[in-house]
């Protein structure tokens, strides 16, 4: 038999998420990573600004909650004063890689010894489904109502393949959850990544390819499917950075 | 020690390193760029952190993150910086975070100029960030002053968890005075820092830095709460000093740079024999209201002169309550008052009253 125990990395507090949105799983996948490695109670995460601005009641660690987009440069202060514990960030795409990018970008160059669990749904979800700097050529957001066109509103902002070409960071790398496959390989990544922390490499991303089906207008089956089929196109998955392999 | 000769932007760094500094963030920003640069050579041999962030939203966000993890943590910056910092002081000050922030001012708005000025006055003492929350904002004038109000800033800022500015402008950080970085300061008895997210090994519970309240009930709790903080920050550290008061004709207020030239104006006013007086704000956030009922009733008239077109003059309008006139001189854009110009603003002082009706 086997028996089912829910994570001490996670409070017993009820999450907001919706229905067959990924935060879920991926909060599950990164604490269950923090409990398994013994580090929750050395830990700081960083909640960002987003649907995930809730994190720091649901990660059962010591949790800071940053201004939009910097969870980055939060990050940095708390693990530059504090260069013996853990610290990670938990963003969206619009947090991230909008209004965060320059936080982010330097981060990564600097070589922060910090972890960012990068959750990537192509839509502003919290705000409600307005168009994201990932959203995807062609899709309909309500900023991008005629579809996202690439003539005025630019193109998908591929995160992994930018900050790979920089010579800080020490292991990136892009996942999915859409299979119970797929959950097991992104937890295998997230420990990766918080090992090399551990071990003083340097900056980490995970960059989790993410579901929002209430904005994407979709069933939760359908935009797991969507993840599969169109996301991955634009964002390939696999690592494109490790220090270990360089 | 004995006194030494300082540049006014080494000393805010000297003395940052003997009150303890654990850790500096900021961006170069012309007329304070001295304060980093000699942090970079003397926080790194202290083993403490030194770090120049890519922006100065980064560098405010870097202080919150290290302020949350209940290090001693400064910043310091100039007028277009000190706006860019402003969402992260509205983090800071509804997290409720210690933390001290050195603003030195020059000529704007916009890109502005290099020069001295003190027209961010609005900017420190009304805060450009959003919400109901103040800075404790203290103003020296000279550099052995703002020595000593660097480590008692970073005292108060521990004491209430509050931001505290150190406002001055660019003539106080590049000009050089004897100065004794060794010159005691109040002690307080400082609180611990039992907010401070640094892992739940280290201590009881759990703890969550935050300034989000999204249930309406929880946040005006949590503001009524910041303004009673506030309230005992208007008790207690309300800082300023009075000036040859006794009999005084006129009263000048001034604070900083412009406070060290009005007495020179006052010396030369004495020798024409018009007795005139001084306010000197040091605290400008709690603003020293109660320094105006010292007025006497000689006075025919209060002088306020700023390096601006008139900031400071709402709160001696407010703390005047309507006994005295109210004149006005100022220079703008850069332009340091000359003595001989505060002279003639007494001497011609209805020329300065400002009229509402």
């Amino acid at each position: 038999m086997i028996k089912y125990d829910k994570t001490k990395g996670l409070t017993d507090k009820k999450t907001h998420y919706c229905p067959g949105c990924t935060h879920g799983i991926l909060h599950k996948v990164v604490a269950e990573v923090l409990e398994e490695m013994k580090l929750l109670d050395h830990t700081v995460g960083i909640a960002s600004v987003g649907c995930s601005v809730y994190a720091y009641d649901y990660f059962n660690c010591d949790m800071q909650q940053a201004p939009h987009g910097r969870a980055c440069a939060v990050a940095t202060g708390v693990k530059r004063v504090l260069p013996d514990r853990v610290v990670f960030t938990y963003q969206g795409d619009g947090d991230l890689a909008s209004i965060g990018i320059a936080e982010t970008i330097h981060a990564a160059n600097r070589g922060e010894n910090i972890t960012v669990i990068f959750a990537n749904n192509a839509i502003y979800g919290m705000t409600g489904g307005q168009m994201a700097p990932t959203t995807l050529q062609g899709q309909k957001t309500t900023t991008s109502m005629l579809g996202r066109d690439s003539k005025t509103q630019g193109f998908p902002i591929k995160v992994c393949e930018m900050l790979s070409q920089l010579d800080g960071p020490a292991y990136i790398e892009r996942v999915t959850l859409t299979s119970p496959q797929a959950i097991k390989k992104a937890k295998a990544s997230i420990k990766k990544a918080f090992t090399y922390q551990q071990e003083g490499r340097g900056f980490t991303l995970i960059e989790v390819l993410s579901t929002c089906p209430v904005n994407w207008g979709m069933s939760p089956v359908e935009a797991m499917t969507w993840v599969n089929e169109e996301m991955t196109k634009v964002f390939p998955l696999g690592i494109f950075k490790d220090v270990h392999h360089d | 020690m004995a006194k030494q000769l300082l540049k006014g932007n080494q000393a805010i760094a000297l003395a940052a390193v003997q009150a303890g500094v654990d850790a500096f963030f900021g961006y170069p920003f012309t007329p304070q760029n001295e304060v980093p640069e000699y942090l970079s050579y003397y926080l790194p041999q202290a083993g403490k952190v030194f770090l120049q962030a890519e922006s100065e939203v980064a560098a405010i966000n870097m202080v919150y993150g290290a302020a949350g993890a209940g290090k001693r943590v400064m910043t310091s910056s100039s007028s277009v910086g000190i706006a860019l910092k402003q969402e992260g002081i509205s983090y800071i000050a509804g997290a409720e975070l210690p933390c001290l922030i050195v603003s030195v001012m020059r000529g704007g708005p916009g890109l502005g100029g290099i020069q001295p000025s003190q027209a961010d006055y609005y900017q420190a003492t009304r805060g450009g960030g959003n919400g109901d929350y103040h800075v404790i904002v203290l103003a020296p004038e000279s550099i052995q002053e703002t020595i000593d109000l660097i480590k008692e800033g970073f005292d108060i800022a521990d004491i209430y968890r509050n931001p505290v500015m150190i406002l001055i402008d660019g003539l106080i950080g590049q000009m050089m005075e004897s100065v004794d970085l060794d010159k005691p300061v109040k002690k307080r008895a400082l609180p611990s820092k039992d907010f401070a997210t640094i892992g739940t090994a280290y201590h009881t519970g759990r703890n969550v830095v935050n300034s989000l309240y999204l249930d309406p009930a929880s946040l005006e709790k949590h503001n009524l709460e910041l303004q009673a903080k506030y309230e005992k920050v208007r008790q207690n550290e309300v800082a300023f000093e009075l000036i040859d008061m006794e009999n005084a004709e006129y009263v000048i207020v001034a604070y900083g740079s412009s406070s060290r030239i009005a007495r020179s104006a006052m010396l030369m006013l004495k020798a024409q024999g018009i007795h005139v007086g001084m306010i000197r704000p040091i605290s400008l956030w709690p603003f020293p209201h109660q320094a105006f009922k010292q007025i006497p009733q000689t006075c025919k008239g209060i002088l306020v002169v700023e390096m601006s077109l008139g900031q400071m003059i709402d709160d001696v309008e407010i703390a005047n309550q309507g006994r005295f006139p109210i004149a006005f001189y100022g220079r703008t854009g850069g332009i340091v008052i000359d003595p001989v110009e505060i002279k003639d603003a007494i001497l011609h002082y209805e020329k300065w009253v400002r009229h509402h009706d």
